[in-house]
């Protein structure tokens, strides 16, 4: 089993390498929004121990990591469409603009 | 045949995220891809409720509404300029899941006839060991992107030597771990200093080499969850756990490339505390030339390619918005406008190309360091907003400078140069800029937004 696993690992990360290495700078802050969302995927362990009723401490403990990985999936997936919405082709963008600016125009330039 | 369809949700996910980080390599696809990886997560957490090991669901259903409560606003409503902590705060949520899981997972399996296998008890420690110092790092690291905790390096006498022993100590009870699975002291005392060990090793680093802290911390909390898919015998968490890993890994290797230093000099080396008297001394004897929003106007008014080096100050000041206004209006005039992004500008990788996205420049005028180097020759104006050490001539020249070695963007061969500048104080690295004291550069001081926005007003006159 666990040699099986190894070699998911090896063979997963190295495809990691060679899809990942290909992201141009320009893209880099949306790249770790979304690897961060894809982790959320320990949400899946989170969900098995929040309901499995092992015991009453697990399923709290449970409790809080499904939460903490529901809001980084959300969250992330989220923020990774709104940046990735601003690196779209200019001719797609032209229509959106107008809402654009209103919305995060106005937020950029009030004082916080 | 639940089984069956649990495995080919997984699997459908896995290439999904796959297919998701390899549309990151061409921005007018990636938006489409990154969807698709939404739904391989939505499949994945399909499959996963389907799951026999599951009796209960109330608090799957509060867990994941709380969850969609607090990520909807930090997925919509955290503006552009605020996000390096907002990526450092969900590094630490993503290692704080996997850490429960792991604490609880051990904690049931102690309590079993059986016991804990050392396999098991390798991966739960790994998990948990990496998982707490992450989430301890990121918070620290949040704190100081967020200025709730100085960014400056904070270093005392035998520092290095203090969280080397502790770390060894920390590996010393894991190798204790495996050997004796069911000693929950030791498991418990490893998560706690693990956590410490977090919080002392981010405190030393300071603000500007903050993009490999936050990779590197990514690739951990990747590696956490990763370890969680061993012990779960979970094959998705395995394989999206790598990706995240990997993607870590490499842009911290891209970042610490990007500023001529070693990964172990950009962690312990506390850059900026000690090193920087060196450089200081020249200061007192030479001239800076300041200028006034006019005279500025004008030479922006008459040129014909300008570059824009934005740097951490544009992010402070949130000038983008107004970059954009005075980048049109000198298009309009006929002149050319190009941005020069340094890898390392800002407080996380590609921290600069989302705010001028945001401010709705198109991406095609965002240029890498290497494409847009040879082109300073022959550029009339280079501006320089807030960035300091990355248009600094002595990384080139200057032996004695720590951060000579580092590539830089040839600011310092245009025809002149104007910097927008607070105040003469010296960069993150604390070191002087003799840059700022060359003859064909002038100084705008004052906060940028304010200095952009009277340039503005002063170009539409002239």
């Amino acid at each position: 089993m666990i040699i099986l696993e190894l070699y998911v690992f090896v063979l997963a990360a190295f495809t990691g390498f060679m899809v990942i290495s290909r992201v141009p700078p320009l893209l880099h802050t949306p790249l770790m929004a979304a690897t961060n969302a894809i982790s959320g995927i320990s949400l899946v362990g989170s969900l098995i121990m929040a309901g499995a009723q092992h015991s009453r401490l697990a399923t709290l403990l449970g409790f809080i990591a499904v939460v903490c990985a529901t809001t980084n999936i959300v969250g992330g997936f989220l923020i990774v469409d709104r940046m990735l919405k601003m690196f779209q082709r200019a001719d797609k963008r032209a229509p959106a603009q107008d809402d654009r600016r209103d919305g995060d125009g106005r937020r950029a330039t009030d004082p916080e | 045949m639940r089984t069956l369809f649990i495995q080919a949700a997984y699997i459908s996910a896995s290439v999904l995220f796959i297919l998701g980080l390899r549309s990151l390599t061409r921005p007018d696809k990636a938006r489409r891809g990154m969807q698709q990886a939404a739904l391989g997560m939505i499949l994945a957490i399909a499959g996963t409720l389907v799951n026999h090991q599951i009796l209960d669901y109330k608090w799957i259903g509060i867990g994941m509404g709380v969850g969609i409560v607090l990520g909807y606003p930090l997925g919509m409503w955290v503006p552009m300029t605020a996000m390096p902590q907002r990526i450092a705060l969900a590094l630490s949520f993503s290692a704080l899941a996997a850490t429960l899981v792991g604490v609880a997972e051990y904690h049931t399996g102690v309590h079993l006839p059986e016991g804990i296998s050392h396999a098991k008890a390798a991966a739960l420690g790994f998990e948990v060991l990496l998982g707490s110092l992450t989430v301890a790092g990121s918070m620290v690291a949040a704190g100081k992107l967020q200025e709730w905790l100085p960014s400056k390096p904070m270093t005392f006498p035998g520092q290095n030597l203090m969280n080397g022993a502790l770390f060894a100590f920390i590996l010393g009870l894991f190798v204790f771990l495996v050997m004796q699975p069911s000693s929950q002291a030791v498991f418990y005392t490893m998560v706690a200093l693990a956590a410490v060990f977090g919080v002392l090793f981010v405190m030393p680093i300071g603000g500007a080499d903050m993009p490999v802290v936050v990779a590197l911390l990514n690739s951990y909390a990747g590696l956490a969850a990763c370890a969680t898919g061993f012990a779960i015998h979970n094959q998705v968490l395995i394989i999206a756990g790598a990706l995240d890993g990997a993607s870590g890994f490499i842009l911290s290797i891209l970042m610490s490339k990007a500023m001529n230093r070693s990964f172990s000099n950009v962690l312990f080396g506390a850059f900026g505390s000690e090193s920087s008297q060196a450089a200081t001394r020249k200061a007192g004897d030479l001239q800076v030339r300041s200028i006034n929003v006019e005279d500025a106007a004008i030479q922006l008014a008459y040129a014909q390619l300008v570059i824009v080096v934005p740097g951490y100050g544009m992010a402070v000041a949130q000038a983008q918005h107004q970059v954009r206004e005075l980048a049109e209006l000198i298009e309009r005039r006929g002149g050319e406008v190009k941005y020069a992004i340094h890898p390392v500008a800002g407080r996380m990788p590609g921290h600069m190309n989302v705010l001028l996205a945001e401010a709705n420049i198109p991406y095609d005028k965002l240029y890498d360091m290497d494409e847009i180097n040879n082109e300073f020759e022959r550029t009339d104006v280079v501006m320089v907003i807030g960035a300091n050490d990355v248009v600094n001539p002595a990384a080139r020249t200057d032996k004695a400078s720590p951060i000579y070695g580092m590539p830089i963007l040839d600011a310092d061969r245009a025809r002149s140069i104007i910097v927008l500048k607070r105040s003469m104080a010296a960069g993150f690295a604390g070191i002087e800029n003799e840059l700022f004291y060359d003859r064909k550069t002038s100084m705008l001081f004052g906060d940028a937004k304010t200095s952009l926005s009277a340039l503005i007003t002063e170009m539409k006159n002239v």
